[in-house]
Protein backbone atom coordinates (compact mmCIF):
# COMPACT_ATOMS: atom_id res chain seq x y z
CA UNK A 1 0.00 0.00 0.00
CA UNK A 2 1.33 3.99 -0.89
CA UNK A 3 2.20 6.18 1.41
CA UNK A 4 -0.94 8.38 0.69
CA UNK A 5 -3.48 8.72 -1.37
CA UNK A 6 -2.90 10.33 -4.67
CA UNK A 7 -5.72 14.08 -4.50
CA UNK A 8 -9.20 13.75 -6.01
CA UNK A 9 -9.39 16.41 -8.99
CA UNK A 10 -12.63 17.69 -10.07
CA UNK A 11 -12.69 17.81 -14.01
CA UNK A 12 -14.51 20.16 -16.25
CA UNK A 13 -14.36 19.62 -20.17
CA UNK A 14 -15.61 22.27 -22.79
CA UNK A 15 -17.42 21.26 -25.61
CA UNK A 16 -17.08 21.61 -29.76
CA UNK A 17 -20.09 23.76 -29.21
CA UNK A 18 -18.77 27.15 -27.63
CA UNK A 19 -20.86 26.44 -24.10
CA UNK A 20 -18.96 26.93 -21.14
CA UNK A 21 -16.99 24.26 -19.48
CA UNK A 22 -19.02 21.76 -17.80
CA UNK A 23 -18.53 19.58 -14.49
CA UNK A 24 -18.40 15.97 -16.11
CA UNK A 25 -16.63 13.53 -12.52
CA UNK A 26 -13.52 13.73 -11.04
CA UNK A 27 -10.37 11.60 -10.41
CA UNK A 28 -7.49 11.20 -9.15
CA UNK A 29 -3.67 12.58 -9.90
CA UNK A 30 -0.90 13.68 -8.39
CA UNK A 31 -0.28 17.19 -9.54
CA UNK A 32 -2.49 19.05 -12.43
CA UNK A 33 -0.56 18.24 -15.56
CA UNK A 34 -1.49 14.48 -14.60
CA UNK A 35 -4.83 15.14 -13.80
CA UNK A 36 -5.23 16.89 -17.32
CA UNK A 37 -3.48 13.95 -19.06
CA UNK A 38 -6.23 11.50 -16.81
CA UNK A 39 -8.86 13.62 -17.69
CA UNK A 40 -7.85 13.25 -21.47
CA UNK A 41 -7.98 9.62 -21.35
CA UNK A 42 -10.79 8.98 -19.04
CA UNK A 43 -13.69 11.85 -20.04
CA UNK A 44 -12.48 12.37 -23.82
CA UNK A 45 -12.01 9.44 -25.39
CA UNK A 46 -15.27 9.97 -28.32
CA UNK A 47 -14.33 13.96 -28.99
CA UNK A 48 -15.92 15.05 -25.62
CA UNK A 49 -14.49 18.16 -25.44
CA UNK A 50 -11.77 21.26 -27.08
CA UNK A 51 -10.39 22.30 -23.74
CA UNK A 52 -10.13 20.49 -19.59
CA UNK A 53 -10.07 22.37 -16.38
CA UNK A 54 -8.81 20.40 -13.73
CA UNK A 55 -9.13 21.75 -10.24
CA UNK A 56 -8.59 20.19 -6.71
CA UNK A 57 -11.56 18.82 -5.23
CA UNK A 58 -10.08 20.67 -2.24
CA UNK A 59 -10.76 23.63 -3.42
CA UNK A 60 -14.34 23.67 -4.43
CA UNK A 61 -16.12 25.88 -1.92
CA UNK A 62 -20.00 24.97 -1.98
CA UNK A 63 -23.10 26.21 -0.59
CA UNK A 64 -24.51 23.65 2.39
CA UNK A 65 -28.18 22.00 1.44
CA UNK A 66 -29.47 23.68 4.55
CA UNK A 67 -28.69 27.12 2.95
CA UNK A 68 -31.13 25.96 -0.18
CA UNK A 69 -34.05 28.15 1.30
CA UNK A 70 -32.55 31.27 2.30
CA UNK A 71 -30.41 31.97 -0.58
CA UNK A 72 -32.54 30.44 -3.48
CA UNK A 73 -36.38 31.05 -1.66
CA UNK A 74 -36.19 34.86 -2.00
CA UNK A 75 -36.41 34.57 -5.86
CA UNK A 76 -39.63 32.67 -5.78
CA UNK A 77 -41.66 36.04 -5.65
CA UNK A 78 -40.06 37.91 -7.39
CA UNK A 79 -41.99 37.01 -10.46
CA UNK A 80 -41.43 40.71 -12.21
CA UNK A 81 -38.23 39.58 -13.22
CA UNK A 82 -39.76 37.31 -15.76
CA UNK A 83 -40.60 38.95 -19.06
CA UNK A 84 -43.99 36.79 -18.73
CA UNK A 85 -45.07 38.81 -15.87
CA UNK A 86 -45.98 41.73 -18.06
CA UNK A 87 -49.05 40.67 -20.58
CA UNK A 88 -48.59 43.46 -23.46
CA UNK A 89 -51.63 44.46 -25.63
CA UNK A 90 -51.73 42.06 -28.89
CA UNK A 91 -51.17 44.97 -31.01
CA UNK A 92 -48.00 45.69 -29.96
CA UNK A 93 -45.17 44.02 -31.80
CA UNK A 94 -41.69 43.17 -31.25
CA UNK A 95 -41.78 43.50 -27.32
CA UNK B 1 -26.09 -8.17 -12.34
CA UNK B 2 -23.11 -6.32 -12.33
CA UNK B 3 -24.05 -5.95 -8.64
CA UNK B 4 -25.65 -8.93 -7.63
CA UNK B 5 -27.25 -9.46 -4.52
CA UNK B 6 -26.81 -6.29 -2.95
CA UNK B 7 -27.42 -6.74 0.84
CA UNK B 8 -29.25 -3.10 2.47
CA UNK B 9 -28.61 -4.19 6.25
CA UNK B 10 -32.40 -3.80 6.80
CA UNK B 11 -34.12 -6.73 8.21
CA UNK B 12 -37.32 -5.60 7.14
CA UNK B 13 -39.13 -2.90 5.34
CA UNK B 14 -40.53 -0.15 7.82
CA UNK B 15 -43.81 1.58 6.89
CA UNK B 16 -44.45 5.14 6.84
CA UNK B 17 -45.48 5.38 11.09
CA UNK B 18 -42.01 3.89 11.79
CA UNK B 19 -39.57 5.84 9.90
CA UNK B 20 -37.78 9.25 11.88
CA UNK B 21 -38.70 12.50 10.59
CA UNK B 22 -35.63 12.61 8.96
CA UNK B 23 -35.89 9.23 7.12
CA UNK B 24 -39.64 10.33 6.57
CA UNK B 25 -38.63 13.64 4.91
CA UNK B 26 -36.38 11.52 2.93
CA UNK B 27 -38.29 9.09 1.43
CA UNK B 28 -40.53 11.77 0.46
CA UNK B 29 -38.41 13.67 -1.94
CA UNK B 30 -37.27 10.17 -3.33
CA UNK B 31 -41.01 9.85 -4.01
CA UNK B 32 -41.49 12.93 -5.87
CA UNK B 33 -38.09 11.61 -7.99
CA UNK B 34 -35.92 14.48 -6.17
CA UNK B 35 -32.33 13.39 -6.93
CA UNK B 36 -29.84 12.75 -3.88
CA UNK B 37 -26.73 14.83 -4.00
CA UNK B 38 -23.51 13.97 -1.99
CA UNK B 39 -23.84 16.38 0.54
CA UNK B 40 -28.00 16.16 1.46
CA UNK B 41 -29.02 14.02 4.73
CA UNK B 42 -29.67 10.49 4.26
CA UNK B 43 -30.01 7.75 6.27
CA UNK B 44 -27.09 5.36 7.03
CA UNK B 45 -28.40 2.17 5.46
CA UNK B 46 -29.10 3.94 2.26
CA UNK B 47 -25.39 5.47 2.12
CA UNK B 48 -23.92 2.06 3.00
CA UNK B 49 -25.87 0.08 0.24
CA UNK B 50 -25.15 2.48 -2.86
CA UNK B 51 -21.27 2.18 -1.40
CA UNK B 52 -21.99 -1.28 -1.70
CA UNK B 53 -23.59 -1.48 -4.85
CA UNK B 54 -21.80 0.54 -7.04
CA UNK B 55 -18.13 -0.45 -5.52
CA UNK B 56 -19.41 -3.91 -6.80
CA UNK B 57 -20.45 -2.54 -10.23
CA UNK B 58 -16.56 -0.57 -10.23
CA UNK B 59 -15.19 -3.83 -9.36
CA UNK B 60 -17.23 -5.69 -12.33
CA UNK B 61 -15.87 -3.36 -14.22
CA UNK B 62 -11.81 -3.67 -13.47
CA UNK B 63 -12.22 -7.36 -13.21
CA UNK B 64 -14.14 -7.11 -16.72
CA UNK B 65 -11.16 -6.30 -18.34
CA UNK B 66 -9.03 -9.57 -17.53
CA UNK B 67 -11.21 -11.70 -19.64
CA UNK B 68 -11.05 -9.82 -22.64
CA UNK B 69 -7.81 -8.93 -22.29
CA UNK B 70 -6.57 -11.84 -22.94
CA UNK B 71 -7.44 -11.96 -26.19
CA UNK B 72 -6.06 -8.67 -26.97
CA UNK B 73 -2.67 -10.17 -28.17
CA UNK B 74 -4.25 -12.69 -30.18
CA UNK B 75 -6.77 -10.99 -31.58
CA UNK B 76 -7.33 -12.14 -35.18
CA UNK B 77 -6.64 -9.15 -37.13
CA UNK B 78 -5.25 -5.29 -36.44
CA UNK B 79 -8.35 -4.04 -36.80
CA UNK B 80 -10.05 -6.00 -34.13
CA UNK B 81 -7.33 -6.05 -31.95
CA UNK B 82 -7.52 -1.69 -32.02
CA UNK B 83 -11.57 -2.36 -31.58
CA UNK B 84 -10.75 -5.12 -28.29
CA UNK B 85 -8.31 -2.21 -26.73
CA UNK B 86 -10.96 0.57 -27.32
CA UNK B 87 -12.91 -1.76 -25.44
CA UNK B 88 -10.90 -2.67 -22.79
CA UNK B 89 -10.07 1.24 -22.19
CA UNK B 90 -13.61 2.02 -21.82
CA UNK B 91 -14.27 -0.67 -19.00
CA UNK B 92 -11.19 1.32 -17.17
CA UNK B 93 -13.44 4.23 -18.02
CA UNK B 94 -16.40 2.92 -16.69
CA UNK B 95 -14.77 1.85 -13.41
CA UNK B 96 -13.37 4.98 -12.92
CA UNK B 97 -16.79 6.71 -12.82
CA UNK B 98 -18.13 4.65 -10.74
CA UNK B 99 -15.28 4.55 -8.27
CA UNK B 100 -15.40 8.42 -8.29
CA UNK B 101 -19.13 8.06 -7.94
CA UNK B 102 -18.84 5.84 -4.76
CA UNK B 103 -16.07 8.03 -3.48
CA UNK B 104 -19.00 10.98 -2.99
CA UNK B 105 -20.33 8.80 -0.27
CA UNK B 106 -17.58 9.26 1.64
CA UNK B 107 -15.39 6.19 1.02
CA UNK B 108 -11.44 6.43 0.04
CA UNK B 109 -10.26 4.51 -3.05
CA UNK B 110 -7.97 2.88 -1.71
CA UNK B 111 -10.30 1.56 0.83
CA UNK B 112 -12.68 0.23 -2.16
CA UNK B 113 -9.34 -1.14 -3.77
CA UNK B 114 -8.93 -3.21 -0.64
CA UNK B 115 -12.17 -4.31 -0.10
CA UNK B 116 -12.21 -5.64 -3.24
CA UNK B 117 -8.66 -7.10 -2.79
CA UNK B 118 -9.45 -8.96 0.87
CA UNK B 119 -12.69 -10.45 -1.43
CA UNK B 120 -15.17 -8.40 1.44
CA UNK B 121 -16.69 -7.33 -1.58
CA UNK B 122 -18.00 -9.28 -4.77
CA UNK B 123 -18.01 -8.61 -8.41
CA UNK B 124 -20.35 -10.08 -10.94
CA UNK B 125 -20.25 -13.53 -11.40
CA UNK B 126 -20.09 -13.17 -14.94
CA UNK B 127 -15.94 -12.71 -14.91
CA UNK B 128 -15.08 -15.62 -13.21
CA UNK B 129 -15.60 -17.76 -16.25
CA UNK B 130 -13.12 -18.18 -18.73
CA UNK B 131 -12.76 -16.64 -22.36
CA UNK B 132 -11.20 -19.99 -24.27
CA UNK B 133 -11.56 -18.68 -28.02
CA UNK B 134 -11.58 -15.96 -30.10
CA UNK B 135 -16.15 -16.52 -30.28
CA UNK B 136 -15.91 -15.77 -26.24
CA UNK B 137 -14.87 -12.44 -27.44
CA UNK B 138 -18.03 -11.96 -29.37
CA UNK B 139 -20.47 -13.88 -26.71
CA UNK B 140 -19.54 -11.41 -24.31
CA UNK B 141 -19.70 -8.23 -25.83
CA UNK B 142 -23.33 -9.32 -27.14
CA UNK B 143 -24.81 -11.12 -24.43
CA UNK B 144 -23.00 -9.98 -20.85
CA UNK B 145 -22.58 -6.19 -22.30
CA UNK B 146 -25.83 -6.90 -23.58
CA UNK B 147 -27.02 -7.99 -20.06
CA UNK B 148 -25.15 -4.99 -18.41
CA UNK B 149 -27.14 -2.53 -20.75
CA UNK B 150 -30.65 -4.01 -20.03
CA UNK B 151 -29.76 -3.27 -15.91
CA UNK B 152 -27.83 -0.01 -16.67
CA UNK B 153 -30.38 1.44 -18.47
CA UNK B 154 -32.90 2.18 -15.44
CA UNK B 155 -30.38 3.10 -13.33
CA UNK B 156 -29.70 6.39 -15.70
CA UNK B 157 -32.68 7.18 -13.38
CA UNK B 158 -31.52 6.35 -10.03
CA UNK B 159 -32.01 8.06 -7.41
CA UNK B 160 -28.85 9.41 -6.24
CA UNK B 161 -27.24 11.93 -8.58
CA UNK B 162 -23.48 10.75 -9.36
CA UNK B 163 -24.36 7.32 -9.67
CA UNK B 164 -27.39 8.42 -12.16
CA UNK B 165 -24.66 11.01 -14.18
CA UNK B 166 -22.28 8.05 -14.29
CA UNK B 167 -24.47 5.20 -15.80
CA UNK B 168 -25.54 7.82 -18.03
CA UNK B 169 -21.95 7.84 -19.52
CA UNK B 170 -21.46 4.41 -19.48
CA UNK B 171 -24.74 3.80 -21.27
CA UNK B 172 -23.83 5.74 -24.36
CA UNK B 173 -20.59 3.69 -24.53
CA UNK B 174 -22.19 0.36 -24.24
CA UNK B 175 -23.70 -0.03 -27.05
CA UNK B 176 -20.55 -0.37 -28.89
CA UNK B 177 -19.68 -2.75 -27.11
CA UNK B 178 -22.59 -4.68 -27.66
CA UNK B 179 -22.13 -3.69 -30.94
CA UNK B 180 -18.75 -4.75 -31.47
CA UNK B 181 -19.68 -8.21 -30.00
CA UNK B 182 -22.52 -9.26 -32.16
CA UNK B 183 -20.31 -8.27 -35.36
CA UNK B 184 -17.65 -10.85 -34.11
CA UNK B 185 -20.09 -13.16 -33.94
CA UNK B 186 -21.63 -12.08 -37.66
CA UNK B 187 -18.73 -12.78 -38.86
CA UNK B 188 -17.78 -16.13 -37.73
CA UNK B 189 -21.35 -17.20 -38.47
CA UNK B 190 -20.70 -16.04 -41.93
CA UNK B 191 -17.88 -17.69 -41.82
CA UNK B 192 -16.24 -21.32 -42.14
CA UNK B 193 -18.44 -24.47 -40.79
CA UNK B 194 -15.68 -24.41 -38.10
CA UNK B 195 -16.17 -20.57 -37.29
CA UNK B 196 -19.67 -21.25 -36.89
CA UNK B 197 -19.38 -24.31 -34.70
CA UNK B 198 -16.88 -21.74 -32.45
CA UNK B 199 -19.85 -19.27 -32.09
CA UNK B 200 -22.38 -21.66 -31.40
CA UNK B 201 -19.27 -23.55 -28.97
CA UNK B 202 -18.89 -19.59 -27.13
CA UNK B 203 -22.93 -19.30 -27.02
CA UNK B 204 -23.61 -22.60 -25.22
CA UNK B 205 -21.10 -21.73 -22.44
CA UNK B 206 -21.94 -18.30 -22.12
CA UNK B 207 -25.93 -18.16 -22.09
CA UNK B 208 -26.94 -19.39 -19.06
CA UNK B 209 -24.26 -17.11 -17.00
CA UNK B 210 -25.37 -14.64 -18.92
CA UNK B 211 -29.03 -15.20 -17.39
CA UNK B 212 -27.31 -15.42 -13.67
CA UNK B 213 -25.92 -11.96 -14.09
CA UNK B 214 -29.53 -10.64 -13.29
CA UNK B 215 -29.65 -12.28 -9.89
CA UNK B 216 -31.91 -14.72 -8.48
CA UNK B 217 -35.56 -14.19 -8.37
CA UNK B 218 -35.72 -11.17 -5.98
CA UNK B 219 -39.93 -11.67 -5.27
CA UNK B 220 -39.00 -12.83 -1.70
CA UNK B 221 -35.57 -10.82 -1.19
CA UNK B 222 -36.18 -7.89 1.87
CA UNK B 223 -32.84 -6.23 0.12
CA UNK B 224 -34.58 -5.77 -3.01
CA UNK B 225 -37.77 -4.48 -1.57
CA UNK B 226 -35.50 -1.82 0.03
CA UNK B 227 -33.72 -1.24 -3.03
CA UNK B 228 -36.70 -0.52 -5.19
CA UNK B 229 -38.34 1.66 -2.43
CA UNK B 230 -34.76 3.60 -2.30
CA UNK B 231 -35.13 3.82 -5.95
CA UNK B 232 -31.60 2.06 -6.78
CA UNK B 233 -33.22 -0.95 -7.77
CA UNK B 234 -36.21 -0.07 -10.57
CA UNK B 235 -36.85 -3.47 -12.34
CA UNK B 236 -36.68 -6.84 -10.24
CA UNK B 237 -34.46 -9.60 -11.78
CA UNK B 238 -36.91 -11.62 -13.22
CA UNK B 239 -38.02 -8.34 -15.15
CA UNK B 240 -34.87 -7.65 -16.22
CA UNK B 241 -33.67 -11.35 -17.07
CA UNK B 242 -36.98 -11.81 -19.27
CA UNK B 243 -36.39 -8.44 -21.47
CA UNK B 244 -33.35 -9.85 -21.95
CA UNK B 245 -34.33 -12.99 -23.19
CA UNK B 246 -36.98 -11.67 -25.75
CA UNK B 247 -34.28 -9.27 -26.66
CA UNK B 248 -31.66 -11.79 -27.88
CA UNK B 249 -33.43 -15.08 -28.77
CA UNK B 250 -34.08 -13.22 -32.58
CA UNK B 251 -30.35 -11.94 -32.53
CA UNK B 252 -29.66 -15.86 -32.13
CA UNK B 253 -32.00 -16.79 -34.58
CA UNK B 254 -30.88 -14.39 -37.32
CA UNK B 255 -27.10 -15.84 -36.57
CA UNK B 256 -28.30 -18.77 -37.14
CA UNK B 257 -27.37 -20.35 -34.29
CA UNK B 258 -29.56 -21.33 -30.73
CA UNK B 259 -29.43 -21.13 -27.09
CA UNK B 260 -28.52 -24.42 -25.31
CA UNK B 261 -32.18 -24.55 -23.62
CA UNK B 262 -34.28 -27.23 -25.06
CA UNK B 263 -37.25 -25.68 -22.93
CA UNK B 264 -37.13 -22.15 -24.54
CA UNK B 265 -40.19 -21.55 -26.72
CA UNK B 266 -42.36 -18.57 -27.66
CA UNK B 267 -45.45 -18.56 -25.11
CA UNK B 268 -48.19 -16.90 -27.64
CA UNK B 269 -50.43 -16.09 -24.84
CA UNK B 270 -48.07 -14.23 -23.11
CA UNK B 271 -46.14 -12.56 -25.56
CA UNK B 272 -42.62 -13.67 -24.11
CA UNK B 273 -40.20 -16.14 -24.54
CA UNK B 274 -40.52 -19.32 -21.91
CA UNK B 275 -37.57 -20.45 -20.89
CA UNK B 276 -36.03 -23.98 -19.00
CA UNK B 277 -34.80 -23.29 -15.12
CA UNK B 278 -31.78 -21.93 -14.01
CA UNK B 279 -28.85 -23.86 -12.40
CA UNK B 280 -28.66 -21.11 -9.41
CA UNK B 281 -26.60 -24.28 -6.87
CA UNK B 282 -23.86 -22.70 -9.83
CA UNK B 283 -24.69 -19.47 -9.06
CA UNK B 284 -24.02 -19.20 -5.63
CA UNK B 285 -20.88 -21.89 -6.13
CA UNK B 286 -19.18 -19.12 -8.61
CA UNK B 287 -20.06 -16.27 -6.25
CA UNK B 288 -18.52 -18.31 -3.11
CA UNK B 289 -15.55 -18.43 -4.95
CA UNK B 290 -15.20 -21.69 -6.65
CA UNK B 291 -16.11 -20.47 -10.29
CA UNK B 292 -13.57 -21.63 -12.82
CA UNK B 293 -10.98 -18.35 -12.60
CA UNK B 294 -11.93 -17.08 -9.30
CA UNK B 295 -8.51 -17.14 -7.31
CA UNK B 296 -6.82 -16.28 -10.65
CA UNK B 297 -9.16 -13.03 -11.38
CA UNK B 298 -8.41 -11.81 -7.96
CA UNK B 299 -4.56 -12.50 -7.85
CA UNK B 300 -3.87 -11.21 -11.57
CA UNK B 301 -5.81 -7.32 -9.63
CA UNK B 302 -3.52 -7.87 -6.22
CA UNK B 303 -0.22 -8.26 -8.35
CA UNK B 304 -1.24 -5.46 -10.70
CA UNK B 305 -1.69 -2.96 -7.43
CA UNK B 306 0.81 -4.22 -5.70
CA UNK B 307 3.65 -3.81 -9.34
CA UNK B 308 1.97 -0.40 -9.84
CA UNK B 309 2.90 0.69 -6.32
CA UNK B 310 6.39 1.98 -7.02
CA UNK B 311 4.77 3.96 -9.89
CA UNK B 312 2.07 6.19 -7.66
CA UNK B 313 4.75 6.44 -4.35
CA UNK B 314 7.23 8.30 -7.09
CA UNK B 315 4.09 9.96 -8.64
CA UNK B 316 3.34 11.43 -5.41
CA UNK B 317 6.70 11.99 -4.53
CA UNK B 318 7.79 13.97 -7.59
CA UNK B 319 4.49 16.13 -7.22
CA UNK B 320 5.46 16.82 -3.65
CA UNK B 321 8.82 17.82 -4.15
CA UNK B 322 7.98 20.03 -7.32
CA UNK B 323 5.81 21.79 -5.14
CA UNK B 324 7.94 22.20 -2.08
CA UNK B 325 10.24 23.77 -4.75
CA UNK B 326 7.69 26.35 -6.00
CA UNK B 327 7.20 27.47 -2.42
CA UNK B 328 10.69 27.81 -1.74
Amino acid sequence: MGTHEWPLWEIFIRSQHGLAHKHVGSLHAPDAEMAIKNARDVYTRRNEGVSIWAVRSADVHATAPGDRGPLFEPANDKVYRHPTFFPMPDEVKHL
Amino acid sequence: MYAQMVETGVAKISDAAELSPDEAAFQARLDADVKVEPKDWMPDAYRRTLIRQIQQHAHSEIVGMLPEGNWITRAPSLKRKTILMAKVQDEAGHGLYLYSAAETLGVSRDQLVADLHAGKVKYSSIFNYPTLTWADIGAIGWLVDGAAIMNQIPLCRCSYGPYARAMIRICKEESFHQRQGFDIMLTLCRGSVEQKAMAQDALNRWWWPSLMMFGPPDAESVHSAQSARWKIKLLSNDELRQRFVDQTVPQADFLGISMPDPELEWNESKGHYDFGPIDWSEFHNVLKGNGPCNRDRLRTRVKAWEDGAWVRDAAIAHAEKRAAQVAA
